[in-house]
């Protein structure tokens, strides 16, 4: 173990010592210019009209809004959601317009109060007060709906990246994202996604030029700050042949009693010897002990190794939201691409997940890993659901799933939804699936040595994590740990 | 230091002790030997606070406070420790992750100033030297993959990192062959051995008091002490068996 880690781990440790109840229950109080309540085709040219967008924009959403207008929810996954009434919610909110913002400076001093509530990493604060020589992550601050400040443009317009609001890159780049929105997930792909498609309100745009390494990585802070304000992101990222880019993405909310609705779709697109590693540490108020409250987080990501030897890699950390739909998947169709999922889902109370990943082996010799960790506290429920499937052409597909889950009391439940499709003699697929309890032995033992008990169960279910959690960037693995103890704290004793 | 007084305990609302009573000073180092089923172990989860096991009756004093009033945790923190028979697995964390991260919860709660990751790694890089084991040893996942001797061994570097004023040890020695029996004595003897330190030696076998000399050797019987002597009565014990003494 390397001092670094080390250093990580007593970070981790004081900023969870520090924290209570839900630190990010709060709202800040900025002025918001909302669409009207409900949802019809005005609320749609409202959002596309406000967002200047061209004519081949609004009328992508407006199909996709008649497209919706027919579709019903899914029902298959565990979950149990009481219907959603789309009529009583806003579908657009952005702080008030102000001019172009040529620094932070300018920043709502408002919007930047919330960043230092929500405790953006130290390394970011420096970054945005012009430290020098601190380290580069580039923060595409999205608050709310509408990108407020875009840091590090210059250096990455040097490399040749584009990283803009999705919003911005409609108008300034609008052939690349016509060539890759909606192709990765198809507008009717899901009724979550086809809304989306209608009514996202911003998001990211990245591309990476041929052979170009992306010089930081990229982090994007989601925050939903509107009350009844569904969210609707939409991220699209495209890395060219033999490149390769790091993206981070972290989410809070703060405290509200109304039930949220998010449904963000995320595109990546890999061509040639191109890599994607996508990052997520998602910490949305997940609703009261009692199960009031908390964001309802219906996702679709999507990622299409396109080309030959390109390589996907998700890893996410989701702690928050009362009810999460995620699927995270890769669809490998380059000859030798490589898909990776790496998750950890905790519930805890009265929270539910329904959370996995596809991977379509397409191509030749394309190979894919799955490690899932669920950890059901209270009286949650956690699945993982996750498809395998092997098209016939595709010969020497290899697939490694492995499946663990731990449960704390006995009032929670974990389930895994294993589909595996293969269509091909060739493929190797492995499966391997554990549940255990946290041991009273285990706890014992860390207590003896001088842990209290919830220091003693974030250290074990951390240690149960650790495959997925090194799979972080360190910054956000530190988040990680001190998340996933915060998230059990009271699930024992 | 502990003073135990009339202890009753039930595990399961069985009573297992029946009226336990022992005093331990600084500077001794005391065995307490018995057949199996008497108490031995039940003896050391209860002074360690383990939950399940219920005291009924009775008092226990730590340099005069009260030690049952206390959460595990504390009582680490006042300076028990507690070998354990079967050191447990913790999977995915590193020896010195845990080590570090307990010996910093109880200097917090003493109110001492955290170590740092250098001043820890030099800390336990002088332990696990001390009893021949490899610092890789202390990199991987807490007792996972260690064999018998291995994980009693790992207890007992622990002990040496976290110093504590009592040791309570749970048949530290069975599972150990001769060689590394020598060695985890020296242990003890090393870390223990000191006149502002005491030691519980649960043990069923005299062969561990061959390295580490008791000053007073107790036979705990049906939930009692039964008897009481100097080493002596440890090599008595060997001879005679358990049967014709704990009566």
């Amino acid at each position: 173990m390397t001092d670094e880690i080390e250093i990580k781990d007593r970070a981790a440790r004081e900023a969870a010592d520090k924290v209570a109840d839900y630190e990010h229950g709060w709202s800040s109080d900025i002025e918001t210019e909302f669409a009207e309540k409900g949802l019809n085709e005005d609320t749609v040219r409202f959002i596309s009209a406000k967002k200047n967008e061209p004519e081949w924009m609004l009328e992508w959403r407006l199909k996709a809004f008649r497209m919706w207008q027919e579709m019903t929810p899914p029902d298959w996954a565990k979950l149990n959601v009481p219907p959603i009434d789309y009529q009583d919610a806003y579908y657009y909110a952005a702080p008030k317009a102000k001019k172009k913002l040529e620094s932070l400076d300018e920043v709502d001093p408002e919007i930047l109060k919330v960043y230092e509530k929500l405790g953006i990493p130290i390394e970011e604060q420096k970054v945005l007060a012009g430290v020098e020589g601190a380290r580069k992550v580039a923060v595409d601050a999205v608050f709310d709906s509408v990108s407020v400040a875009t840091t590090f443009r210059a250096e990455l317009e040097r490399a040749g990246v584009i990283f803009r609001s999705i919003s911005e890159a409609i108008k300034e780049y609008p052939d690349l994202v016509r060539k890759w929105l909606g192709k990765v997930v198809p507008m009717h792909d899901n009724y979550f996604a086809t809304l989306n498609c209608a009514v996202f309100s911003d998001g990211t745009f990245v591309y990476i030029p041929e052979g170009v390494r992306c010089p930081m990585e990229l982090s994007t802070y989601f925050r939903i700050n509107a009350e009844n304000t569904g969210q609707f992101e939409r991220t699209l990222i495209v890395a060219d042949k033999g490149s390769y880019v790091s993206y981070l993405e972290g989410c809070t909310a703060p405290m509200r009693d109304e039930n949220q609705l998010h449904a963000a779709v995320v595109e990546l697109v890999a061509l040639d010897d191109a890599e994607i590693k996508y990052s997520t540490v998602q910490n949305w108020y997940p609703g009261d002990a009692e199960g009031k409250g908390g964001i309802y987080n219906f996702v679709t990501k999507r990622a299409l190794c396109q080309g030959k030897n390109s390589k996907v890699s998700w890893t996410q950390v989701e702690t928050g939201s009362a009810v999460t739909w995620k699927y995270p998947s890769c669809v490998l169709n380059g000859e030798n691409s490589v898909g990776e999922f790496y998750s950890v889902a905790v519930t805890n109370n009265y929270q539910q997940a329904d959370t996995g990943t596809k991977m379509i082996h397409n191509g030749k010799g394309s190979r894919s890993t799955i490690i899932s960790k669920g950890i059901s506290a209270g009286r949650s429920n956690n699945t993982y659901r996750g498809l395998v499937r092997v098209a016939p052409n595709a010969e020497g597909v290899r697939n490694f799933t492995q499946c663990d889950s731990l449960l704390l009391g006995s009032d929670c439940g974990a389930h895994t939804v294993p589909y595996i499709e293969v269509r091909n003699p060739s493929a190797q697929i492995e499966h391997e699936a554990t549940t255990s309890k946290i041991s009273d032995d285990q706890l014992f033992y860390a207590m003896q040595r001088g842990l209290g008990q919830e220091e003693a169960v974030a250290l074990i279910v951390n240690g149960f994590a650790k495959e997925v959690l090194q799979q972080l960037p360190m910054e956000f693995a530190v988040e990680a740990q001190k998340l996933l103890g915060i998230s059990l704290e009271g699930s024992v004793g | 230091m502990l003073q135990i007084t009339n202890l009753h305990a039930t595990v399961a609302d069985k009573p297992i002790l029946k009226g336990l009573t022992l005093s331990l000073n600084a500077g001794e180092i005391h065995a307490i030997m018995g057949p199996n089923g008497a108490g031995k172990s039940t003896l050391g989860y209860v002074l360690s606070g383990r939950p399940g096991y219920e005291v009924t009756e009775g008092s226990v004093t730590f340099n005069g406070e009260d030690l049952l009033a206390m959460d595990p945790h504390e009582r680490a923190a006042a300076g028990l420790f507690l070998g354990f028979q079967y050191p447990v697995e913790i999977p995915g964390v590193s020896n010195v992750q845990f080590l570090r991260e307990a010996l910093n919860a109880q200097r917090k709660h003493r109110g001492e100033e955290p170590l740092s990751g250098g001043e820890f790694l030099k800390l336990a890089r002088a332990q696990a030297d001390a009893m021949g084991m490899d610092m890789e040893m202390l990199k991987r996942p807490v007792n996972v993959g260690f064999s018998g001797g291995e994980k009693k061994r790992n207890e007992m570097v622990q002990m040496g990192i976290i110093d504590p004023a009592l040791a309570i040890l749970d048949e530290t020695d069975s599972g150990l062959d001769i060689d590394a029996l020598r060695v985890v004595g020296e242990g003890i003897n090393r870390i223990m051995r000191r006149p502002d330190k005491a030691v519980l030696l649960i043990t069923h076998y005299q062969r561990l008091l061959d390295y580490v000399q008791p000053d007073f050797v107790h036979v705990l019987a049906d939930g009692r002490i039964t008897r009481s002597g100097g080493p002596e009565l440890a090599l008595e014990l060997e001879r005679e068996g358990y049967k014709e003494l704990a009566a």
